[in-house]
C-alpha cells in the first residue's frame, strides 16, 4: 500500500471508532452538565449492543439502532431511578448497573443463542457515501462514506452546543448541575431534569453500542462493550464538557485505537496488548491534565436533594 | 424509655443486620422472578445453588470457601478504601498486579525455602497492588482528578499488561500456551485441611480482616480514616491533621490487599498466572464490602455469601441450565437493593432523630446535648 493509502485507510478505522465514543461522551456530557455522573454508562452501552443486535433480527439494521436506543435508555432509567430519584450514591449506583448489565446481556444472550454456539451474525448497516464529499482525496471516505450513526454524530455536536447554551432549556440543565439549590429557587425542576438527562445519556450510549454490534462487527459477543463507555467518560474530561470538543476528543481516541490496526498491518509481531492499552493509558493522561485542564460542574455527583436537611 | 442510649445502640447495632438481610431477600425475590421471566425455574435454580454451595462438605470447603478467599481479600479491600471514602473500583486491575509481581518473583528468585519465598512473593504482590493504586492516588491527591475513572482505567491497562506479560516476557518457557511457568513448590500456599482444596489465604483474609476491625476501631490511624470518610471537608477543617496522606495511606493499603489477593490465588489455586485469572472478583468485592457495610468482621461473612453464590452459580449452570451470566446480574441486584435498603433506614433514622430532637425541645435538655 502507498503511504497515502495506509494513512487514509488510517482515518477511515479512526473515524469508525470514534464514531461509538462521541455519541456516548455527547450523551453523557448532558448528563454531567445537569450533574449526574454516570458510570452506567457502560452498562448502557452493552444493553445497546445486545439491542441491536435483537433488534436487528426482527427487523434490520435500523430497527436495531432504534432498539439499541431504547435498551441503552432503559438501563439508564434504572440508574435513574436509584441515583436521581432515591438519591442514592452516583458512583456506586453507576458501577451496579455496569456489573448487572454485564450479566444480564451475558444471560439473555447465552439463553436465546446458547452458551458457545457459533458467532451470530447480523445485517450490518449499511454505508452512507455523501456524493462528491466521499471524492476529497485522504478525509473524503473517512467523513463521508460511514454509517448512519456517524452523520448522526455530525447532527448532534451543534445541536446539542445550542441547545446546551443558546436555549433557556439548556441553561436550566446546567443550573441543575451547576447549583442544584440555585436551580431549584429558581424554580427548575431539578430531579425531573437530572433524570431525563440521565436517560438521554443512556439512549445515545445505546446507539453508541449498536454501532458496535452492527456496523463493526456485525456480531454480539459477551463483554464486548469492553470499557468504551468508561472511556466515554473520560472523552467527556477531555472535551471540556462541550460537543465541538468531544468531538475532537473522540477523534483522539479513535485514532489510538486504530493506530494498532494499522501498525499490526505494517508490522505483525508489534505486541498488540500494548496497543490495546494504548486508548486506556491515554484516557488516564487525559484526565492528568496533560492535555489541558477544565472545570468539571460544580454539582456533579452531590446527591440532591443534600441528605440530613 | 428507662435507658434510651442503651436501646439506640442496640438499634444501632440492629439495623444495619436487618438491612442487609432485607437487602439479600429482596434480592432473592427479584431474582426468582427475573429467572422465571428468563424461562427458568427458580425453585430448581436456587436448589441447584445451594446443593452446589453447600451440598457437601467438598462443596463447601473446597469448592465454595476457596472461591471465598479472592472475594475477601478484595472484599477487604474495598471496604477499607470506601470507609476512607476512596472509591476504589480498581481492586480488578491491582489484582492483577499483584499476582504478576508474585509470579515474577517466585519464578526468578533462586530461593527454594517457602519461609523466605512465601514472604517475598506476598511482599511483592502487595506492593505491586499499593503501586497500581498509587496511580489514581496521585492522580486525586495532586491533580484533582477522582479515583472512579482512574482506578477502573486502570484495571483495563493491568488486564492488558497481564495478557502482554504472559504472552511474552514471562511466557512458559516450553512455549507453547500464553501462561507463566509453574510456581515452583517452595511459592505455593499449604492447604489447611489435607484431602481439601482451601489454602492458608483463607485464613490470610480472616487474620487481614481481624488487624482491619482492630486498626479502624481502635488506633488513632483507623479513626482518621473514619473521620476522613464521614467528612473530608469536616476532616480538613477541623485542622488536627491533613486529609491527603490518610488518603494516600487507605488507596496504599487497599491496594496491597488486593494485590495479594491476586498472588494469593495463584500461589494456593491455580500455581500459573494466565489470561483471565479473575472472573471479577474486583468487581464482586464492592457487593461484598457493600453488603458488610464495610464492616471487616462482616465481610468474611458476606465473602462467603458470594463465595457460596459463584460456587452456586456454575452448579446451576451444569444441573439447571441456567447461564453463569446470570450470578453477575445478581451481584448487581445485592448492590443496588443494598443502596436502596440504606436510603430507606436512613430516612428512618431521620425521622426519629426529628422526633427526639422535637421531645428534648419540649423538655427542655437540647441545649448543647445534640
Amino acid at each position: 500500500m502507498s503511504d497515502l493509502a495506509v494513512l487514509s485507510s488510517f482515518l477511515v478505522s479512526a473515524v469508525g471508532l470514534a464514531v461509538p465514543l462521541a455519541l456516548a461522551a455527547l450523551g453523557e456530557t448532558v448528563s454531567q452538565r445537569a450533574g449526574v455522573i454516570n458510570i452506567g454508562l457502560e452498562g448502557s452501552v452493552i444493553w445497546g449492543a445486545l439491542g441491536g443486535a435483537l433488534g436487528s433480527l426482527a427487523g434490520g439494521g435500523y430497527a436495531g439502532l432504534l432498539a439499541g436506543a431504547l435498551t441503552g435508555a432503559a438501563a439508564a432509567f434504572i440508574f435513574a431511578a436509584f441515583a436521581v430519584r432515591l438519591n442514592t450514591d452516583q458512583i456506586i449506583t453507576g458501577t451496579a448497573v455496569t456489573i448487572g448489565s454485564l450479566g444480564f446481556t451475558g444471560a439473555v444472550y447465552q439463553s436465546r443463542f446458547g452458551a458457545t454456539g457459533v458467532a451470530l451474525e447480523l445485517e450490518t448497516l449499511p454505508v452512507w457515501e455523501v456524493p462528491l464529499l466521499s471524492r476529497i482525496p485522504v478525509i473524503g471516505p473517512a467523513l463521508f462514506d460511514q454509517e448512519l450513526t456517524a452523520y448522526l454524530v455530525y447532527v448532534m455536536v451543534p445541536l446539542l452546543a445550542w441547545f446546551l447554551f443558546r436555549t433557556r432549556w439548556g441553561l436550566a440543565l446546567r443550573a441543575a448541575g451547576e447549583s442544584p439549590e440555585a436551580a431549584h429557587a429558581a424554580g427548575v425542576p431539578v430531579v425531573r431534569t437530572r433524570m431525563l438527562a440521565a436517560v438521554f445519556a443512556g439512549a445515545m450510549a445505546g446507539l453508541a453500542g449498536a454501532h458496535l454490534s452492527l456496523a463493526h462487527t456485525g456480531t454480539f459477543t459477551e463483554n464486548m462493550s469492553a470499557g468504551k463507555g468508561f472511556i466515554a467518560i473520560a472523552v467527556v474530561v477531555l472535551g471540556r464538557w462541550r460537543p465541538a470538543g468531544i468531538l475532537a476528543a473522540a477523534l483522539f481516541f479513535g485514532g489510538a485505537e486504530a493506530l494498532q490496526f494499522t501498525l499490526q498491518a505494517v508490522d505483525a509481531d508489534l505486541p498488540y496488548p500494548l496497543f490495546l492499552a494504548l486508548p486506556y493509558v491515554l484516557s488516564l493522561a487525559a484526565l492528568a491534565g496533560w492535555f489541558g485542564r477544565s472545570r468539571a460542574p460544580e454539582g456533579l455527583a452531590l446527591p440532591w436533594p443534600r441528605r440530613g436537611h | 424509655m428507662s435507658n434510651p442510649s442503651h436501646a439506640a445502640r442496640f438499634r444501632a447495632d440492629l439495623l444495619p443486620v436487618l438491612g442487609a438481610a432485607t437487602a439479600l431477600l429482596a434480592t432473592m425475590a427479584i431474582a426468582a422472578a427475573l429467572l422465571a421471566l428468563g424461562g427458568h425455574s427458580p425453585g430448581i435454580a436456587f436448589g441447584a445453588l445451594v446443593r452446589g454451595a453447600f451440598g457437601s462438605w467438598h462443596n463447601f470447603v473446597s469448592v465454595t470457601l476457596v472461591q471465598t478467599t479472592p472475594l475477601l481479600l478484595t472484599g477487604l479491600a474495598v471496604a477499607l478504601a470506601f470507609k476512607a471514602r476512596v472509591w476504589n473500583i480498581g481492586a480488578e486491575g491491582q489484582l492483577h498486579a499483584g499476582a504478576l509481581a508474585g509470579v515474577a518473583v517466585a519464578v526468578s528468585l533462586p530461593l527454594s525455602s517457602s519461609l523466605l519465598l512465601l514472604p517475598a512473593t506476598l511482599l511483592a504482590a502487595a506492593a505491586a497492588g499499593a503501586l497500581w493504586a498509587a496511580v489514581p492516588a496521585a492522580m486525586k491527591t495532586r491533580m484533582g482528578v477522582g479515583e472512579v475513572i482512574t482506578t477502573l482505567l486502570m484495571n483495563f491497562v493491568a488486564l492488558f499488561l497481564a495478557q502482554f506479560l504472559v504472552q511474552g516476557p514471562l511466557r512458559e518457557s516450553r512455549g507453547a500456551l500464553p501462561q507463566t511457568d509453574a510456581i515452583p513448590a517452595g511459592a505455593e500456599l499449604p492447604v489447611l485441611i489435607p484431602g481439601f482444596r482451601l489454602h492458608l489465604g483463607f485464613l490470610i483474609g480472616i487474620l487481614i480482616a481481624v488487624a482491619l476491625w482492630l486498626y479502624l476501631s481502635r488506633t488513632a490511624g483507623g479513626f482518621r480514616i473514619r473521620a476522613v470518610g464521614a467528612s473530608p471537608r469536616a476532616a480538613e477543617v477541623s485542622g488536627r491533621f491533613r486529609t491527603g496522606p490518610v488518603i494516600w495511606r487507605a488507596f496504599l493499603a487497599s491496594g496491597a490487599i488486593a494485590g495479594m489477593a491476586g498472588w494469593i490465588q495463584v500461589s494456593g489455586i491455580t500455581r500459573r498466572m494466565y489470561e483471565g485469572l479473575s472472573p471479577g472478583w474486583g468487581y464482586t468485592a464492592i457487593a461484598v464490602a457493600l453488603l458488610a457495610r464495610l464492616h471487616p468482621l462482616a465481610a468474611v461473612l458476606t465473602a462467603i455469601v458470594f463465595g457460596a453464590l459463584s460456587a452456586g452459580g456454575a452448579a446451576m449452570q451444569r444441573e439447571a441450565g441456567v447461564p453463569d451470566a446470570w450470578v453477575r446480574g445478581i451481584e448487581a441486584l445485592v448492590i443496588l437493593a443494598v443502596l436502596a435498603v440504606d436510603r430507606g433506614l436512613q430516612a428512618f433514622s431521620d425521622r426519629t432523630a426529628r422526633g427526639e430532637t422535637r421531645r428534648r425541645a419540649q423538655t427542655g435538655t437540647a441545649s448543647g446535648l445534640a
